[in-house]
């Protein structure tokens, strides 16, 4: 029963997010803050992530393509579509719904049990939406900006390691890159990271809003709203494959 | 004025509020005192519309704000201020943003005229100097007078102070209970008090709720409270048996009856033996 009551409130929580603005400068305010802080505040640990994400991905595969019939430049082919189809988006975003996930699950959390979400109803405000829907709409702003720049670097990252270990040469490495690319692979990754975006959050901005407790409730709250966004990731990694793959 | 008509609030089988009527008229302090668990404060978030009351009315000048529409109840809201037990300070602003808030969120001022009324309740509040201050750089007192300066910026009609006095010294909660006096004369607002302070209800008591297992067990003012008979209130009042001694102790110190250490360890320690035996005798 708890998973549909929980289902009925998340539901209600989105809907409740769309009112009118007290004061639109307000919430834009609101909204350059929180890009800033799931932006730039995660851009360190997404770059260190693809860089070696896209290191380990090429020496990987020139391990196990051993035949001599296969072209090196095949490896960085298959570092190129491995990157883009499936580790910027949702290696990134299971990475963000921990760094930034698990921020807005205890800001929120933080707020409702130190009342502050009360003063500011109290006010007047509407919390639901001066207080999750920037978050919301900066996550859909930022998160796909950050795979993006997690694909670029990625590959990169996989040219430098293959260059420097001597596995493969710059030059092939940029004739496989070229080599049967097909663009929609970029606007499946980039449709991935806008739902993971949203998954990430609104199940975080729903288990902080709705604490009820003190200090350590918090800190479940942010784990569990960490741990039911990575299952939601990839259940819809599976889903949009299917559907989108399938029927390109 | 807010008129609280029948009041009925539960959670699940367990019934909080049962039946409370109350009139708080305006420009004076009203409280609501009780011992803990006493509905105090859910009748308070009812008051606020924090919590939605199972039955009854809550007026606000004779308008039922249970019933208001959305944008009704958003300007009732607009004209309440609250002061929270925790001061519900936003951890990420500093003093001045704090108390700026409610005027950047609700009026068109520029930003001098924000900074102007800033000051002044700061002022007003005995806080010069502390507006680039985060919350975790002040002490508990000082956050309650950031809190109360933050709830009274907009000059609301209604006053709403949850245990104004809570985790306070003596000295700073008279200095809390004497500001929110001085600021509800100074601007008629209707102030609503939860306390369980006895100092405070007889500082600024103008009129009295006491809330006994979420009934209302009695009503009155500070003065009809002291001679009151019901022996739950008293029971409340005088729950500490060490003040009532130590008020005895002092009558007799002044009329020459207590002459040495024994005579207050008899006051003081009533159940321990009067004389203490020699060590020796052991």
């Amino acid at each position: 029963m708890t998973i549909f009551s929980d289902i009925g409130r998340y539901l209600l929580m989105i809907k409740g997010m769309f009112s009118r603005p007290e004061n639109k400068k307000m919430y834009g305010k609101e909204l350059i803050h929180q890009c800033v802080e799931i932006g730039i505040g995660s851009l360190g640990i997404v770059t260190i992530i693809s860089i070696f994400i896209g290191a380990v991905s090429t020496i990987q595969t020139a391990y196990q393509l051993v035949s001599p019939l296969i072209p090196k430049s095949t490896i960085a082919q298959v570092v190129r579509d491995t990157i883009i189809l499936e580790f910027a988006p949702t290696l990134v975003c299971i990475v963000l719904a921990g760094v930034a996930g698990s921020r807005i699950a205890s800001e929120l959390g933080n707020m409702r049990v130190s009342e502050q979400i009360d003063a500011l109803e109290i006010m007047g405000v509407k919390t639901k939406t001066y207080l999750i829907l920037p978050k919301i709409l900066a996550a859909l702003l930022m998160i796909p900006l950050l795979v993006v720049i997690a694909m670029t670097l990625g590959i990169w990252g996989g040219r430098l390691a293959g260059v420097s270990s001597g596995i493969i040469s710059g030059q092939e490495f940029d004739a496989g890159l070229k080599l049967f690319f097909d663009p929609f692979t970029v606007k499946f990754a980039l449709i991935k990271s806008y739902v993971f975006a949203f998954i990430i959050s609104s199940i975080a901005a729903f288990y902080g809003y709705y604490v009820k407790g003190g200090a350590l409730e918090i800190g479940r709250a942010s784990t569990k709203a960490v741990v039911v966004s990575c299952i939601l990731i990839l259940f819809a990694d599976y889903v949009l494959s299917a559907l989108l793959l399938k029927a390109n | 004025m807010i008129e609280v008509k029948n009041i009925k609030k539960g959670f699940g089988d367990k019934t909080v509020i049962q039946d409370v009527s109350a009139v708080m008229k305006a420009g004076q302090c009203n409280l609501i005192i009780g011992a803990s668990g006493s509905g105090k404060t859910v009748l308070m978030k009812c008051m606020v519309g924090l919590f939605q009351p199972d039955e009854g009315e809550i007026l606000y000048n004779g308008n039922d704000f249970i019933k208001m529409g959305r944008a009704d109840k958003t300007e009732i809201r607009k004209q309440i201020g609250m002061l929270f037990q925790g001061s519900a300070l936003f951890d990420s602003l500093n003093v001045e943003q704090n108390i700026m808030f409610p005027l950047s969120m609700f009026t068109k001022w520029d930003y001098k005229q924000k900074l102007n009324r800033v000051n002044e309740v700061l002022e007003r509040v005995n806080l010069p100097d502390v507006n680039k201050k985060f919350p975790s750089e002040l002490s508990g007192g000082m956050k309650k007078r950031v809190a109360l300066a933050r709830a009274v910026v907009l000059n609301p009609k209604y006053l709403f102070c949850d245990e104004p006095n809570s985790g306070l010294d003596p000295q700073t909660s008279l200095v809390i209970d004497k500001l929110i006096k001085d600021l509800t004369i100074e601007y008629n607002i209707t102030t609503v008090i939860n306390t369980h302070d006895m100092n405070s209800v007889m500082e600024i008591g103008d009129y009295i709720l006491y809330m006994y297992k979420g009934n209302k067990e009695w009503e009155g003012n500070k003065k009809d409270i002291i001679f009151s008979k019901n022996k739950r209130l008293n029971d409340f009042i005088f729950a500490s048996e060490f003040l009532q001694d130590a008020k005895d102790m002092r009558m007799l110190e002044r009329a020459g009856k207590i002459s040495d250490d024994r005579n207050m360890d008899e006051l003081l320690n009533k159940d321990a033996p009067s004389i203490m035996p020699p060590s020796d005798s052991e």
